[in-house]
């Protein structure tokens, strides 16, 4: 089937023990967009991205990617967790980690090898961590820490992207560096799905966005779905006042 | 050390101390990473009824049938702790808590219950709470030695499957690598290491030589290969030394002497080793502070220098201790300053010498 | 029962409800390996205790213990306080040395005396009807049951005067330190609570086995209530019918009392853990099974609900879509259909269509509204 969404989301219900935390979500992920999903503390996006993953169990609901279900496509699929999500005084070196991303293709007891370490520290020189490969990872920066985990998902050279704040907690070099990468990704025909925080720069750095709290709230190109409604629906009341800040609303045209 | 081989009960004690020690060491890293270091007491603890019940069934004291029984016990126990954690609210402290002080209750219910009825033959089950070296023949080292060099055999073996579970498990799993099996495989091989110790250090203190060698080990290291070696070689050193000096006074019980061996161990490692250690730390620090004063008062010279337009002139001492606080020894760090030959006696004072000055513009950059 | 296995059973009992108060605290906090570590790491404060007064008995003694017991707490804390090792390796590393230390102590000095390793390790309640306590010339009691007696009075002071605070304290540390509780005051008190109760009842209990009894009935409560002052009274009562269960299998079947105490104990948290009614294994099992066709239910209301009036509403309607979205299997699509329609939420329309009545149209909103 020829232009088959690179992620489908049909219907997509997910409960912790017997409380729904994702109600009723239908997505549709074009291939080779760079996508944002957005919304309150709460809301979900992690879970999503988890669901997606096949790390929660679903109650409901259909996800393909590539039009074929999850098990079948994990190859092509790249997960970055959230930096807090592991120990960084776990005794290992970069390189180490970054080849962690090789695993899966490597399967059971074969180790790493000379080809596995190439192509990690090619990962780790597009994102300008090369001269890093032998430190210990207790030794690196938050920004840094960040790297390492992109890095990680680069060498598994999959056609999706799942991303869970990759912007959380870096310093404004390592921000750009990351979109920059974001962008080369996308322009390479990747997907991307990035959980994302700042509202601020979603125009600025995403072409698609999804607005969640429970409910899928919106989603679609970002200038047709950030609009000050949709994210008063996301956000309820508090949105106002952040918005307000914005002056280069463009996404909604009522406001003066 | 004569009689470490002339004599064959001291060889057997040093040689199965040793065993146990590398495997308790080696696989005692995984848990302490995993922050499950207290998952080996509760094993050990619930090894008892299985000990009981294998005597009980068997009716031999053959280390082979002691140490399925253990086994199996220790193990129920683990799965018990996650099916009660999964299943409801109770936590995984609580349980571990729990599961340790009931299964040794009822270990120790069938350990009274053997007494009533098999009379003396029990004698030696005792041996299972503190452990008793001496007692260590041949066939015990072998029944340690087969299991625990299988076990460490399965953890190189899944080396790369281990590292990925002990550092970041939901990430193997989306690279479609079962970690849940993984899990079970390494607890597992923790309750091999945990029984193959029962009869040396008892049930009561097992859990110090999974968590004392992997916490001295991860002192000297940021290298996971290096610190399992180190562990093993950890928990062999402390083992051997503690099962020696046991059986050379005779009546003190091996496992506490091995734990006290352990725990020096662990002691000297937090101390002295040389990156992590609390002893280089506080050097360290120390000598940042120093060269912080030193720079300060460099600098300071250099600003009075140029409120007379010329950074080299020279400034009495009282002059440069009136910019910081009182406590600030100026003159000492003038002096090391000197023998540094960034400033110079002068007949005004303290100067700069120039490559005093040069340090001093450097610096000013660099902290601004 | 004779008179002396009354008085073993009283004892048995008032040890189970002195260890059942602080425990409580223990599982909430989170700090149940403390009273294993605590309760291992009283022996070296008995045993110099001991070799000072000579004296199982002795106040002295008590207290010397109950200092080790802070005193390791203390080590724990400051272990993890150089950042070296985690709480878990912590807990780990103290009490094992602590307790070789005192089982070494009695091996090298105390070897004729009657204090051993396995007794402090073990307890036997048997032997405390042999040690009277007389009072102005009358033989009034054991007096392993005045000095328990004494410690589960102390508990119970400390929990009814602090009972604000160590509430707080065991639900927001935060809170408790904003609200100017001092908790680090509460956690030592409790720290001392815990050994000076680990101490008392080592004679009667063992170390090991007072785990048992601070841990055990309290993990039992926790399961049956959600009130703090619930879960204290139902940890002591089921502490005590541990205590009597425990105490009458061991004179039953001639075992160790202790031993039978703790597996008492288990077992009554083996039960509570099956046939709780709210938080326990069948009744969980059961309530998903229910929920299971509410959730279903609801869910096919909001997926209509949120398809009302949009262009793909038609497709998203049909029965036969369910099954293909939702990922539902035939049977349980049509099973759920059939519910929600005797339920009223949903009608069908002609020919496999579905729709919404008011109610359910009603029900999906509010499902929303409130999530």
């Amino acid at each position: 089937m020829s232009g088959a969404a690179a992620i489908e989301v049909r219907d997509l219900t997910v409960a912790y023990r017997d409380k729904p935390v994702l109600w009723d979500i239908d997505l549709t992920v074009p291939p080779g967009v760079l996508m944002a999903v957005v919304g309150p503390n709460g809301a979900g996006k992690t879970t999503f991205v988890k669901a997606l993953l096949g790390l929660l169990p679903v109650s409901a609901g259909r996800i393909r990617f590539f039009d074929a279900p999850y098990e079948a496509s994990r190859q092509q699929i790249a997960y970055v967790p959230q930096r807090g999500s592991v120990d960084w005084d776990f005794p290992t070196s970069v390189l180490d980690v970054v080849m962690m991303g090789r695993y899966g293709r490597l399967g059971w007891i074969r180790r790493p090898g000379k080809r596995e370490r190439e192509q990690a520290r090619d990962a780790l020189a597009r994102v300008g961590m090369d001269a890093f490969a032998g430190r210990q990872i207790r030794q690196l920066s938050g920004g840094q820490q960040q790297r390492v985990f992109l890095a990680r998902a680069l060498v598994q050279d999959a056609r999706v992207y799942l991303m869970d704040e990759p912007f959380q907690g870096v310093d404004a070099v390592t921000e750009r560096a990351v979109i920059d990468l974001l962008r080369a990704l996308r322009s390479e025909g990747r997907t991307l799905l990035v959980v994302h925080h700042d509202l601020q720069t979603v125009e600025e750095y995403f072409d698609r966005v999804m607005l969640l709290n429970v409910r899928r709230i919106a989603s679609g190109p970002v200038e047709q779905a950030f609009t000050t409604d949709n994210l008063r629906l996301t956000y309820g009341g508090r949105i106002a006042f952040l918005r307000s800040a914005n002056t280069a609303d463009a996404a909604d045209p009522a406001a003066p | 050390m004569e009689h470490l081989f002339s004599d064959y009960t001291l060889r057997m004690v040093a040689l199965g101390s040793a065993v146990l020690g590398v495997v308790s060491g080696g696989l005692g890293t995984y848990a302490v990473l995993r922050g499950q270091s207290l998952l080996g007491d509760a094993i050990s603890h619930a090894a008892l009824p299985g000990v009981a019940l294998a005597f009980l069934l068997t009716g031999s004291k053959t280390p082979l049938a002691l140490m399925i029984g253990a086994a199996l016990a220790g193990w129920l126990a683990t799965l018990w702790i996650l099916s009660v954690t999964e299943t409801t609210r109770i936590k995984y402290d609580s349980m571990l808590a729990l599961t340790l002080s009931v299964f040794f209750g009822a270990g120790l219910v069938l350990l009274t219950w053997i007494r009533q009825r098999a009379g003396a033959s029990q004698a030696g089950l005792d041996t299972f709470l503190f452990g008793q070296a001496s007692s260590l023949v041949w066939r015990d080292v072998v029944a340690m030695a087969i299991p625990g060099g299988g076990a460490l055999a399965l953890m190189l073996l899944f080396w790369k499957e281990l590292k990925l579970l002990a550092f970041d498990p939901e990430y193997g799993r989306t690279l479609g690598l079962p970690m849940r099996r993984v899990d079970l495989l390494l607890t597992a091989l923790l309750v091999v290491a945990i029984v193959i110790g029962l009869q040396t250090v008892g049930v009561v203190l097992m859990s110090a030589m999974i968590v004392a060698p992997a916490a001295a080990g991860r002192q000297w290291t940021d290298v996971l290969w290096k610190m399992v070696l180190l562990s093993a070689g950890f928990g062999a050193a402390g083992g051997v030394t503690g099962a020696m000096l046991s059986s050379l006074e005779t009546g003190l019980p091996t496992g506490p002497l091995i734990v006290l061996c352990m725990g020096a161990i662990v002691a000297g490692s937090l101390f002295f080793a040389p990156n992590r250690g609390l002893l280089g730390q506080r050097l360290r620090r120390r000598r940042n502070a120093g060269r912080f004063q030193r720079e300060t008062v460099l600098l300071d010279l250099y600003a009075l220098g140029m409120q007379h337009a010329d950074p080299l002139r020279p400034h009495p001492q009282g002059a440069v201790q009136a910019m910081r606080a009182k406590d600030l020894p100026v003159d000492r760090l003038l002096m090391r300053l000197n023998k540094e030959g960034l400033v110079r006696r002068a007949a005004g004072g303290w100067g700069l010498t120039d490559a005093g000055l040069r340090h001093a513009e450097t610096l000013r950059k660099e902290r601004q | 029962m004779t008179q002396a296995e009354i008085e073993i059973q009283m004892l048995a009992v008032v040890v189970a409800a002195a260890c059942a108060l602080p425990g409580a605290f223990l599982v909430l906090r989170k700090m149940a390996m403390m009273s294993d570590a605590i309760s291992h790491a009283i022996l070296p404060g008995i045993v110099a205790a001991f070799f000072l007064t000579h004296n199982l008995n002795s106040p002295l003694l008590i207290l010397a213990a109950a200092g080790t017991g802070v005193f390791a707490v203390l080590l724990v804390e400051l272990l993890m306080s150089t950042e070296r090792v985690r709480e878990d390796a912590a807990i780990g590393l103290v009490f094992p040395v602590l307790f070789s230390v005192g089982v070494l102590l009695i091996a090298r000095y105390a070897g004729d005396v009657h204090l051993d390793a396995d007794a402090v390790l073990l307890g036997e309640p048997a032997f405390a009807p042999f040690d009277r306590l007389v009072a102005l010339g009358r033989d009034i009691g054991p007096r392993a049951l005045y000095a328990m007696g004494a410690v589960g009075l102390a508990n119970v002071a400390f929990v009814a005067l602090f009972y604000k605070e160590l509430k707080i304290a065991a639900f927001d540390a935060g809170l408790a330190a904003t609200l100017g509780f001092a908790p680090t005051l509460i956690h030592y008190g409790l720290m001392t609570s815990v050994s000076i109760t680990a101490v008392a009842a080592f004679d009667a209990v063992g170390s090991i086995l007072v785990v048992a009894l601070m841990v055990a009935p309290p993990a039992a409560a926790y399961l049956l209530t959600d009130r703090l002052r619930d879960m204290i009274l139902l940890s002591v009562g089921l502490g005590v019918v541990a205590a009597v269960a425990g105490f009458q299998a061991a004179r039953l079947l001639d075992v160790s009392i202790a031993g039978a105490m703790a597996s008492a104990a288990g077992a009554v948290f083996a039960i509570v853990w099956l046939a709780a009614p709210r938080y326990g294994v069948l009744a969980g099992r059961r309530r998903r099974r229910r929920q299971k066709w509410e959730f279903a239910e609801k869910m096919l209301a909001i997926h209509l609900f949120n398809h009302e009036g949009l262009p793909e509403e038609d497709t998203e309607r049909r029965v036969g879509h369910l099954e293909e979205h939702l990922s539902w299997e035939r049977d349980f699509a049509r099973r759920v259909v059939r519910r929600a329609q005797s339920n009223g939420l949903v009608r069908q329309a002609n020919d496999d269509l579905l729709a919404l009545t008011p109610k359910g149209r009603a029900a999906a909103s509010e499902a929303i509204t409130n999530l």
